[in-house]
């Protein structure tokens, strides 16, 4: 992929000639497509000059088509009982159409989506930045639920998109002791993009079980927003999930407000061919006695390309903070290539954060052994791939891990 | 059980093997027949336990000369894979821990290898259970063991009944059990070989690898080897063994000091 790199001050034609094709701006989110459309218009297009973006250039989304994507294929049907929904996100129609929404989860009112968009975004630093903006400036809908204090939901959430643009928002509000478990699928099929923005505020003592499962196609580009703001008491265990994306970009960024809180990450990313897969995770402890367990791995072959940036900032007001991160990397041919770095920024003096990182190839000593009990080389580095998988896919809620045939992503070798 | 009618198993000619660019088996002569229990005992570098990896075929030692023939089959012309499937087994003095994968997944696929090759039908999961809880047993092991990850977090002693039921259930002709007695208490040990007695049949074959006496206290060898500066210096019934316990290795190495004179 070779990126025509704009000067970081002057617009993108490509851009410029995108948003004069938007439709204008309407809905209940006119005023937040008209800011977004506003925004873009200034911003420059993130490219690898700038550190954040330095692995992967955002320049060569000009060659995707990004009308919105017209229909997408429905995944599952929708529907819901006492503790469970299941909707489609398409983008364009509403996904709760017919669909009875169980005790204890509700519908934001126009008043509080006003007060509540955008709210866990600004607290968790993403303000300007380009990707959330061009989710603004598209998305025509959001879901925004809230789910009552002491109540119990499952939420699945199916986007499958052939072609064009997918922009998706999601505003979840979990009140004190609010438990949700959320599966969400990604698909695409062809040439576009799925931009998903989605924003969490768990009240005190709130759990969020997220599981995010994204697999696309090589022509296929993924920009995903994760903001997250946690009270204390709270827990988020947050895993995803990327394959076959020719460019994935995956930004799950935290903040306990008052520390005190729970988060557990884990990422999986698989490139092969000439695909690019980056997580730049953001965790911000803005309060005492705060927790991180933090997993990433990440499989590249062929030509593929991983970056992993796990900030974390402990400030002064910090101490005692737990925090634990550890990438881990398997690299399947000598033209992939991995990069990560730990990224911690610690003034509190009264805590425990711990980093590290590893690369390496599949271990001969482990394939001797399996092959020296009759299983063949090709089998036997399938077994030790899988099993590098299986640390952060076991971790899934059980419905989202039955959505990973990791048996069927094929990761060539070199 | 020495059978001179037997057919030979296992012949190794004039065995030369490196690792990297040290030349460590400098002309093995070995011949095993069915029936037979064989014993390699030796000093930490004399090439026992490189004879049994360049054996299975592992891929950092590169033979450099002579032959091994298995069942008149060219033993050295064949991935390790293959090797395994036809029967050849090498239990390890350090089995791998691999996390990750489960250790009944693993045993599974293995064992319908194996069958494959013998032109038996693949075990479903369900049939190859019930196979597998018959078969712990042999080494008195908790079925909990089969759904951990292969050897993870096992001890000395769970590593080395694993290998013994990896045996049991691949049921090899020859078995080169390479230290299988290193890091087993008294119990272990105990278990261990009377899991290889159980195993052993007039038509397989064993090859031993170790140190000490006491694994041959459990299990009696028709051979006992001794092995020196890559090749085999002696070879005797299991007096040899007494002897090499009583009289230590010092022996060893003024026969080699006596055999490089005449050389000179």
């Amino acid at each position: 992929m070779t990126a025509s790199l704009s000067a970081p001050t002057s617009r993108a034609a490509w851009l410029e000639r995108w948003l004069s094709q938007l439709p204008e701006p309407s809905g209940p989110l006119a005023a937040v497509q008209q800011r977004g459309r506003q925004a873009l218009s200034q911003l420059p297009v993130p490219s690898s000059r700038v550190e954040e973006w330095r692995f992967t250039d955002l320049a060569l989304l000009q060659d995707l088509p990004l009308t919105q994507a017209a229909g997408t294929s429905a995944t599952a049907a929708a529907s819901s009982d006492a503790v469970g929904l299941c909707l489609q996100l398409d983008g364009s129609t509403d996904p709760l159409a017919g669909v009875a929404l169980p005790a204890g989860v509700q519908l934001l009112s126009e008043s509080e989506l006003a007060q509540g968009l955008g709210h866990t975004l600004a607290a968790t630093g993403c303000h300007d930045h380009w990707p959330v903006e061009l989710n603004h400036a598209s998305a025509g809908r959001v879901l925004a639920l809230r789910v009552s204090s002491r109540c119990k939901l499952r939420l699945e959430l199916h986007s499958s998109v052939s072609t064009g643009l997918l922009p998706l928002r999601v505003l979840l509000v979990l009140e004190e002791k609010a438990e949700l478990e959320l599966c969400q699928k990604l698909e695409a099929h062809g040439s576009g993009l799925t931009s998903l923005v989605l924003e969490a505020h768990l009240a005190r003592g709130a759990r969020l079980d997220h599981g995010l499962v994204a697999s696309g196609c090589s022509d296929a580009a993924l920009l995903a927003h994760l903001a997250i703001e946690q009270e204390p008491e709270s827990h988020v265990a947050l895993t995803s999930v990327t394959a076959g994306w020719g460019l994935a970009r995956l930004e799950p960024r935290l903040v306990q407000v008052d520390g005190q809180a729970t988060s557990t990450l884990r990422g999986l990313q698989l490139v092969g061919g000439r695909q690019i897969a980056d997580t730049h995770s953001h965790v911000l402890f803005a309060g005492p006695e705060g927790q991180l367990d933090q997993l990433h791995k990440a499989v590249a072959a062929g030509q593929g390309r991983s970056v992993f940036n796990g900030a974390v900032q402990v400030p002064r007001a910090a101490q005692r903070t737990n925090a634990a991160q550890l990438s881990r990397n398997l690299l399947l041919s000598d033209r992939a290539r991995i990069d990560t770095k730990p990224e911690l920024e610690i003034v509190a003096d009264d805590v425990k954060c711990a980093h590290g990182a590893t690369v390496s190839s599949l271990q001969t000593d482990e394939l001797f052994y399996l092959q020296s009990r009759g299983i063949d080389a090709e089998q036997a580095s399938g077994l030790l791939k899988r099993a590098f998988c299986e640390e952060v896919l076991r971790d899934l809620p059980a419905v989202a891990r039955r959505w990973c045939p990791i048996e069927q992503w094929q990761l060539e070798d070199a | 059980m020495i059978r001179p009618d037997a057919p030979v198993l296992l012949e190794i000619r004039d065995l030369h093997a490196r690792v990297e660019d040290k030349e460590i088996l400098k002309g093995v002569n070995l011949t095993i027949r069915a029936g037979e229990v064989h014993a390699v005992m030796g000093r930490n570098g004399s090439g026992k336990s490189t004879l049994s990896k360049v054996l299975a075929g592992h891929p950092a030692y590169t033979v450099t000369g002579g032959s091994v023939h298995y069942r008149g089959e060219n033993l050295l012309d064949l991935d390790p894979e293959k090797r395994a499937r036809i029967g050849v087994f090498l239990g390890f003095q350090y089995p791998v821990e691999i996390p990750g994968v489960s250790n009944l997944e693993f045993l599974r696929v293995a064992t319908n290898a194996r069958r494959t090759e013998q032109g038996h039908e693949e075990l479903d999961t369900f049939a190859f259970e019930d196979l597998v809880r018959e078969r712990l047993k042999v080494v008195q092991m908790d079925p909990a063991f089969l759904d951990r990850s292969v050897n993870e977090g096992f001890s000395g002693g769970e590593k080395k009944r694993n290998e013994i039921l990896q045996m049991a259930l691949l049921e090899p002709l020859v078995a080169i059990l390479d230290e299988t007695d290193s890091g087993l208490d008294i119990d272990a040990l105990r278990i261990v070989a009377a899991g290889v007695n159980q195993l052993a049949t007039a038509e397989n074959a064993t090859l031993l690898i170790t140190h000490y006496q006491r694994l041959l206290d459990a299990i009696t060898p028709d051979y006992v080897h001794v092995m020196a500066a890559g090749r085999i210096l002696r070879t005797g019934g299991k007096e040899l063994a007494l002897e090499l316990e009583e009289r230590g290795y010092d022996w060893v190495d003024q026969e080699l000091a006596a055999l490089a004179g005449e050389v000179a």
